[in-house]
């Protein structure tokens, strides 16, 4: 019986998604530009790293290289391409993102573990080097900051608060359904094979070299159509500044926080990692009443993030998504006990099984 | 000729200060399997802890021991608050544990001493000596000469001691050294205080040199290239890994960066590296690491 009550949380997906829908009823241009958009942008990045590090095995600190590309190759797109569809674009800037991933994830054919690093490194200091050293990527702008281009889809103007919401968050769905699919067909279940053991999985036949390229492919696209995002439709300048390798960890902090190897993980670091900073400005603001300066500030989050990652490495290493999903299930199991008729209602509405679970204790 | 041969000597002389921040990491990962990216938050909090009593009037040699007691409580107080709950999880969590570690330790660095640059005075004048017409640097000479000093004492402890006999032993076969009675965690908690002792060192001359400032915590960035040309487990191979990124990194800038507009330095080392890896998987003096289902 009690299994019928273990629904996963991830089941509310499409639930979160009718909120996520009916959002600009209450939300104001504030929620919109500092919260939601970054929020999908940093989740569409950290789905993608975790892709590549939580279910294929393979640590990257390239991410916001990746981001930079996709931003970049989509703008170039745009500009020198009369006529590209805006959402062409996007995608092309994914692909872009791809190829390059695919380059700088060959040596992943020879090494493995932390030599890998460096290959991710090299891409994230190489490409931050050519974008600024050569003029032709932001179209000879001598101050190196342009602007993102008007975003228009099918003749509608997406450039809003507003639009862009709904720009990023049709994206950012359509990409989440495709992952989450992605990772429950065979090739999913390659790449957990390759993360889990590599020798093991060659030897039953998986295709090493081709998994883990492919990895490093779809983890780039993510990663670059995220970068788009990040530009378009929340800074609206496309430079390489914003993604350096500080965004890079950021993005591997979040789906430590979040929880490696999970999709809806991806999504709470990130909301995680949007939320914390201004809550702690306000507590801040608020209770200290500003006697803390800007810099006390960072160091003091500094600290806190530090801590919190151990804590979490330490005490949750499933991270957020865990979490969550035990929180969700200790609710359920409560309202067995004390209200059997309304947690059987609960249990109908959200459909009442579990399915066989591979890899882990992990809903993907 | 002679403009070639004094690049080539400074970029030497600089890699030698990039292996004595691998030097830390080599000897963590044998000992334990963790890549201590923390190294690097080591350095600059070892390097502003020190500059910061001698602001506050202390004696150069009394803040270099309050330091150095410092460093090692803090190897200590990391094997017993962080590593010892992390025991037997795999190394990519341990490797970020000590990415958590490294905000940690910068961000407690600086809000103790502030983030403002400081000078640092060794005493050592950084006046350019002659050598038949090739200019050196004196701080680089020193600079290399503590190096291999400090190799010089870390074999010297890792062969005749017996805390150097049982790191090698749990170095060799953790399980093998257990079961002769070593301890596993005073052996980890030994190896990170040491490890702190050559941050501090690596810091003091990075700072002489630099001013010590926050981006004292990136030379791990540079240290990692090294150690991947090295291999992870050779104090000797950090030592030959930091000469050829030094020079190879300087080289590469002055005959090769001028045709593609400068900065080179900041991804050079890391292509170099990929270069090496490709030929040599474990590095130049690595072991290869036996793999079984």
């Amino acid at each position: 019986m009690s299994a019928r009550f273990a629904a996963h949380p991830a089941r509310f997906a499409p639930l979160l998604l009718i909120a996520a829908l009916l959002a600009p009823l209450f939300a104001d241009d504030y929620w919109f530009n500092a919260i939601l958009i970054p929020f999908l942008t940093l989740a569409l990045a950290g789905l993608g790293l975790n892709i590549l590090t939580g279910f294929a095995g393979q640590l990257s600190l390239g991410s916001a290289a990746f981001m930079a590309v996709g931003a970049f190759a989509a703008y170039n797109f745009q500009l020198r391409v009369p006529g590209l569809p805006l959402l062409a674009s996007v995608v092309l800037g994914g692909l872009t993102a791809a190829a390059v991933g695919i380059a700088f994830g060959l040596p992943s054919l020879r090494i493995k573990g932390f030599y890998l690093i460096v290959s991710t490194l090299a891409a994230q200091f190489f490409v931050q080097w050519a974008l600024t050293k050569f003029a032709w990527f932001s179209n000879d702008n001598p101050s190196g900051v342009i602007s993102a281009p008007r975003l228009l889809v099918a003749g509608h103007d997406f450039s809003g608060a507003l639009g862009r919401y709904w720009l990023t968050l049709g994206i950012v769905t359509a990409l989440t359904v495709a992952a989450r699919n992605l990772l429950r067909s065979p090739t999913g279940r390659r790449f957990m094979a390759v993360r889990d053991m590599e020798t093991a999985a060659r030897v039953t036949g998986v295709p090493v070299l081709r998994t883990k390229l492919l990895a490093f492919a779809v983890s780039s696209f993510y990663c670059g159509v995220a970068g788009v995002l990040w530009a378009f439709c929340y800074v609206g300048t496309v430079e390489p500044h914003g993604l350096d390798l500080t965004r890079s960890f950021q993005v591997l902090f979040i789906i430590i926080i979040g929880g490696l190897g999970s999709v809806a993980g991806s999504f709470l670091g990130a909301a995680f990692f949007v939320l914390l900073p201004i809550l702690l400005d306000h507590i801040a603001r608020g209770l200290l009443s500003g006697s803390l300066d800007a810099g006390n500030l960072e160091n003091a989050q500094k600290l806190l993030f530090g801590v919190l990652i151990l804590l979490f490495l330490i005490k949750e290493p499933e991270g957020l998504a865990r979490l969550v999903e035990v929180g969700w299930r200790r609710i359920t199991e409560l309202l067995r006990r004390r209200l059997p008729a309304l947690s059987q209602v609960l249990a109908r509405r959200t459909g009442g099984h579990t399915y066989p679970e591979i890899g882990g204790n992990r809903e993907i | 000729m002679q403009f070639f041969l004094e690049v080539l000597v400074g970029g030497l002389l600089a890699g030698v200060m990039y292996s004595m921040v691998a030097i830390g990491f080599v000897l963590i990962f044998k000992a334990s399997g963790v890549f201590n990216f923390s190294q690097g938050a080591m350095v600059l909090l070892g390097a502003l802890t020190y500059v910061s009593l001698v602001e506050r009037d202390f004696s150069p040699w009394l803040a270099l021991l309050v330091t150095l007691a410092g460093m090692v409580a803090l190897g200590v107080a990391i094997e017993r608050v962080v590593l010892r709950r992390l025991v037997n999880r795999s190394p990519l969590t341990l490797f970020m544990a000590t990415l958590g570690l490294s905000f940690i330790i910068e961000g407690a660095a600086q809000a103790m001493w502030g983030a403002q640059v400081h000078g640092l005075e060794l005493g050592v004048p950084d006046l350019p000596l002659s050598f038949s017409d090739v200019f050196i640097s004196q701080f680089d000479l020193f600079a290399a000469a503590t190096a291999a000093t400090m190799v010089g004492a870390l074999s010297l402890l890792v062969t005749r001691t017996k805390l150097g006999i049982a790191l090698r032993a749990v170095a060799d076969d953790p399980l093998a050294a257990l079961s002769v009675g070593i301890s596993l965690p005073r052996v980890w908690g030994a190896v990170w205080a040491i490890a702190g002792v050559v941050a501090l060192v690596a810091g003091l001359l990075w700072g002489a040199r630099t001013g010590v400032q926050f981006s004292l915590s990136l030379v791990v960035l540079k240290a990692l290239p090294v150690l991947i040309i090295g291999g992870f487990t050779s104090v000797t191979g950090t030592i030959v890994g930091g000469l050829l990124v030094g020079a190879g990194e300087k080289l590469a800038e002055v005959y090769v960066g001028s045709l593609v507009g400068g900065g080179t330095e900041a991804w050079f080392p890391y292509v170099l590296a990929l270069g090496f890896l490709v030929v040599r998987p474990t590095g130049l003096f690595g072991e290869a690491a036996v793999e079984r289902v």
